[in-house]
């Protein structure tokens, strides 16, 4: 009965241990002191409420190592380029990099198709299965893609999340890195208003960067709010259509391989 | 609407420790970093247990607040805007608290 009491989170020691019953070497006591044979009507629990999702990006996290594949999360706002911007980058990947993508979209297979056409394979998650529609993917949605992917015949894995700034970031997915696409269209504020999203990427694509001449947006004021946020966050200045920074996304995700595990054969 | 999922996530957990008896109430621990509106979550658990056993249990969130440790002069420092430099000017710091999102007890309802 270990699962009572189970502190797999280190930061627990607000626990209020206040109920009575006997901490005494009784048999029934020993690993499973729940608290309820006594009448007590309290049961402790000190569960993380996203365990289960931790633990399956866990085992996705193994699978990849273990096909030695480098995993990449894409977050962004809906709307903030995501798709066009991975369609320019793949054009320069494809040439030496085997990547696959797993899309998730809560509807429509619109961006799967177009990241199709660059001739890399898409595995689509639509969430919008259950009520309400999912406004991320999580870990076992993504395990349900893997087995429409070879894995073991690729190099990365592309993983291009439902656009929401809100809800992606809570989800591990399994991923080794993340990268975050924001628009110049979206504001400077945004880093402080979502400050879970911006501080969970490892790097954010500033992109549409061809807009700065029409738009009042303030560059620095943006970046001083991201670096408020996340310090630790590299920052490169892109633009699909014109090609701006493309080729230094495309830098990164070769960098992001390069660190990926040997592949295991016997995995 | 994350709250929806993380309150399934909830009921199971619930479940589980449960077996089978009548719940009153659930409290979490939910930190300030995380992106979980209290009174959403509070309104999505309804909507969850609707038609459950657990139905007519009542959520107790108790806000942790989000600190800081810095590693350059080692001081605590509590944030209440995502800004995340001590006021020594660092950004070198650790969140000691503010990530937790965790069940930690049930209250059973009286037999």
């Amino acid at each position: 009965m270990g699962r009572f009491h189970r502190h797999a989170d280190g930061r627990v020691e607000h626990h209020d241990h206040d109920h009575e019953h006997d901490h005494g070497t009784d048999a029934r006591d020993v690993g499973d002191h729940s608290g309820y044979e006594s009448g007590d009507l309290r049961v402790d629990v000190l569960e993380k409420i996203l365990g289960e999702n931790e633990r399956t990006a866990e085992a996705n996290r193994h699978d990849f190592a273990a096909a030695g594949v480098a995993v990449v999360n894409v977050m962004s706002s809906p709307g903030a380029g995501k798709t066009t911007l991975l369609c320019e980058v793949f054009d320069r990947l494809t040439p030496d990099l085997r990547i696959g993508v797993i899309e998730g979209d809560i509807e429509t297979a619109i961006d799967a198709d177009r990241l199709a056409a660059t001739g890399v394979p898409v595995a689509l998650v639509n969430t919008a299965n259950g009520f309400g529609g999912e406004c991320h993917l999580d870990a076992t949605m993504v395990r349900s893609a893997l087995d429409r992917l070879a894995l073991d015949d690729l190099d990365l894995v592309v993983i291009e999340n439902v656009g929401n700034l809100v809800c992606p970031a809570e989800f591990d997915v399994g991923e080794s890195a993340r990268l975050m696409v924001y628009s110049i269209t979206e504001g400077e504020e945004k880093p402080l208003k979502y400050p879970v999203m911006f501080r969970s990427a490892d790097v954010v694509a500033i992109n549409k960067t061809d807009l700065l001449p029409h738009l009042d947006f303030d560059l620095a004021a943006f970046e001083s709010n991201l670096h408020d946020v996340n310090p630790g966050a590299a920052r490169l200045h892109t633009s699909a259509r014109t090609g701006q920074g493309v080729d230094a996304v495309s830098d990164w995700f070769r960098a992001v391989v390069a660190t990926r595990a040997t592949p295991d054969p016997t995995g | 609407m994350h709250e929806l999922s993380i309150c399934t996530a909830i009921a199971a957990i619930v479940g589980e420790h449960a077996e089978g008896r009548p719940v009153d109430l659930v409290r979490l621990d939910v930190g300030a970093l995380r992106q979980v509106v209290p009174d959403t979550l509070t309104y999505s658990w309804g909507v969850t247990v609707e038609g459950t056993p657990l139905a007519g249990s009542v959520l107790e969130v108790r806000e942790i607040p989000a600190v800081l440790r810095c590693s350059t002069c080692g001081a605590d420092t509590t944030i209440t805007v995502p800004v995340f430099r001590c006021p020594c000017g660092s950004t070198a710091t650790e969140v000691v608290s503010g990530e937790e999102l965790l069940v930690t007890s049930l209250e059973l309802a009286a037999a």
